[in-house]
């Protein structure tokens, strides 16, 4: 670079060492632990596209020499989970039924809980707030029969709407929490205003947070869409076989004992489990970033 | 009484918890007054506003707004319009919606909406940032818009809680003399808080000076200036503030004042009531001490040497110590002074301002 005012000694930008020790240090472990965790993933996939011949062979870290979509269709389709055999297709809509009514339930009501515990605080308001607190610390086992009681008494045990109820209830602490902390971070003054322009509770809350709250919301999604996706002991206690959750399917088809395990089959199936999670991650992945800051820090 | 007060304030109290924030507050405030809140930082000015609006549920006392009780009233009954330091546009909102989301709310028809939109447009001069939103508008827009909104309600009371405290200096001399044009245009009652001096001064009909809740004295702002009604308030006004000497009043013929070994003439000194004597304080004001030939004519003359000069372009700030105190005496920018220098300085008793000692009242 030319020295336009002959100037001596550093200047401008400080040059940076690329091959610094804590360069090297820094990359070879984030390598590392890629590797690590992306291993499995390979092992998946690649035996999930082979026949069950090429699989006997052993070689689980080889690529797939004739590659095939058998096991995948087979999973989504054919493969006997317990009583019936039509593949995780019947377990993936019983999961989207269970997913978007708790999610979106779960969500609706969180959102007014935390926009009220933040905005209008009402006589023993903090009280409220911390019991629902508490309840996020409540190990899960410990409920488990209670609820069983619980639903059977207003005859929701086994139905579809009696896992929904679960889930929300379930995602009430945390998400309360997530949604009261955004709504305290919001200007106070913001709200002031909407009251002397004469909105009431429920006209600030869809017109003036609601609009200022897209970030929160979609984590809030991300979290419940993934929790409840996954969701396994709820659904086998909750549910009957006939619309068992996905997760429960897939745990069918890897542990049939009957007839030799096919392993392509059981990876195609996982994989097909997973991809839900994976892609709402994937496409949203930047607002949660974005959503997570925006709650911790300044609205 | 009631019937030519637009705010009307008995007896407010307000507390969190078990923090009192305003006690046994009483204020009149007449139609179409100008009212500016002035007092240091956490002495319960915006905690007052939030009262009058109804943004705070007062722990005792009553409001009365128009002549009505609004205690209980919700913020959108009770006839005010309220402009905040943060400005609390709705982002999501164009600046059109922001100025009609009350009016929305209150149900107004669509052609009335529109009318009272444009006319604010109008008056504040934003006819053509109708359609942005608030985040591509630059700090005085936004807090016009701010205004705005609480223009369009057609209220009879308007608070502003700092609403020119985000600005620059250059700015918020403008909107300074926007908000004046305002008030004159349409005779509305004003409470206005404020940090700022200049502001309460150049703004107000009359100055509400707080301290811990109170209200130490409320008048207008020549009065305030001129005559303080305590240490306090006397302190907290002009910039630079007040000079003080601790002494005594001496009423043993004509009465003086006699700090430090001199005696001061309190001939022209107009007391509160007649002149008693004991220990005091006297004030004067850094713009109150006259050197030159003004300082020959005064009641009281004295030399001092110059310690620290200050020149500020169109006056010159002398630091010097004169019987036992440091002070600060506000000169004309022009006149050459250096440190060093022997200054004859002097004043006149009409310009000073005495306390008594212990509760610091005006005597
Ligand atoms: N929600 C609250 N809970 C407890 N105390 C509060 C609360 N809000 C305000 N206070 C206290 O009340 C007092 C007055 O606050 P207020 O906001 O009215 O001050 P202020 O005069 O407006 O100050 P500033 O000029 O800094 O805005 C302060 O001492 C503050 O700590
Ligand atoms: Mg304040």
């Amino acid at each position: 670079m030319q020295n336009k005012y002959n100037l001596e000694g550093p200047q401008g930008t400080k040059p940076r060492k690329r091959l610094s020790g804590t360069n090297i240090m820094l990359y070879g472990t984030l390598l590392v632990v890629a590797f690590y965790y992306l291993l499995p993933l390979y092992v998946m996939v690649t035996t999930s596209l082979k026949g069950m011949p090429e699989i006997r062979a052993g070689n689980i870290f080889d690529l797939p020499v004739d590659i095939t979509f058998e096991p995948w269709v087979k999973a989504w389709s054919t493969a006997c989970t317990g009583l019936n055999c039509d593949g995780l297709s019947r377990g993936f809509w019983n999961s989207v039924s269970i997913l978007v009514p708790s999610v979106a339930l779960s969500i609706a009501i969180a959102s007014v809980n935390g926009y009220a515990l933040a905005n209008w605080k009402f006589k023993g308001s903090e009280v409220f707030f911390t019991i629902l607190i508490f309840g996020a610390f409540i190990p899960y086992q410990v409920m488990l029969y209670p609820i069983v009681i619980l639903l059977r008494e207003v005859g929701l045990m086994g139905s579809l709407w009696g896992l929904v109820v679960v889930h929300t209830i379930f995602g009430m602490p945390i998400l309360t929490l997530l949604f009261r902390n955004y709504f305290t971070s919001l200007p106070d003054e913001l709200f002031k205003a909407a009251r002397v322009d004469g909105a009431g509770f429920w006209g600030i809350y869809f017109q003036v947070m609601l609009p200022m709250s897209l970030p929160i919301f979609v984590v809030a999604m991300i979290i419940q869409v993934t929790g409840i996706w996954n969701d396994f002991l709820f659904g086998v206690i909750y549910t009957k076989p006939d619309i068992y959750p996905m997760t429960v399917q897939l745990n069918n088809i890897v542990n049939s004992v009957q007839g030799v395990k096919e392993y392509n089959v059981n990876m195609a199936a996982t994989l097909l489990t997973g991809l839900v999670p994976l892609i709402i991650y994937f496409a949203s992945g930047k607002l949660f970033v974005r959503g997570i800051a925006a709650g911790a820090v300044k609205g | 009484m009631t019937s030519t007060s637009s705010v009307s304030i008995k007896h407010l109290d307000l507390s969190f918890g078990a923090v009192e924030v305003l006690k046994d507050l009483n204020l009149e405030i007449a139609n179409g007054e100008f009212l500016v809140l002035l007092g240091a930082s956490g002495c319960g000015k915006s905690t007052l506003l939030n009262c009058i609006a109804g943004l705070l549920d007062v722990t005792g006392g009553q409001i009365h707004i128009k002549g009505e009780n609004v205690t209980w009233a919700e913020p959108s009954e009770r006839g005010i319009g309220m402009v905040f330091q943060s400005y609390a546009l709705y982002p999501q909102m164009s600046v059109e919606g922001n100025l009609s989301f009350g009016l929305k709310n209150a149900k107004l028809p669509k052609d009335e909406i529109k009318k009272r939109v444009q006319r604010a447009a109008e008056v504040l001069q934003m006819e053509d940032l109708l359609k942005r939103k608030p985040a591509a508008l630059s700090g005085g827009q936004r807090q016009r818009v701010a205004i705005g909104r609480a223009l369009v309600r057609d209220v009879d009371v308007f608070l502003f809680d700092e609403p020119l405290s985000n600005l620059d200096a250059k700015l918020r001399a403008d909107l300074r003399v926007e908000i004046k044009r305002l008030h004159q245009q349409l005779h509305n009652t004003m409470i206005y808080v404020t940090h700022d001096q200049v502001e309460a001064m150049t703004l107000a009909d009359r100055i509400a000076i707080m301290k811990d809740g109170l209200i130490q004295q409320l008048a207008s702002p020549s009065e305030i200036y001129n005559k303080p009604a305590n240490k306090y308030v006397a302190d907290f006004i002009g910039s630079p503030s007040m000079n003080f000497f601790l002494g005594a009043v001496n009423t043993d013929g004509a009465p003086t004042f006699e700090t430090a070994g001199q005696t001061i003439p309190l001939t022209g000194y107009e007391f509160v009531s007649s002149p008693a004597a004991g220990n005091a304080w006297m004030g004067i004001r850094p713009e109150h001490i006259v050197v030159g030939e003004a300082a020959e004519a005064s009641d009281f003359k004295i030399d001092t040497s110059v310690e620290i000069v200050e020149p500020m372009g169109s006056d010159t700030v002398v630091w010097c110590e004169v019987m036992g105190e440091r002070i600060r005496i506000r000169i004309d920018g022009q006149s050459s002074v250096e440190p060093g220098d022997t200054l004859r300085i002097g004043f006149d008793a009409a310009r000073l301002s005495l306390f008594e000692k212990t509760t610091e009242s005006r005597i």
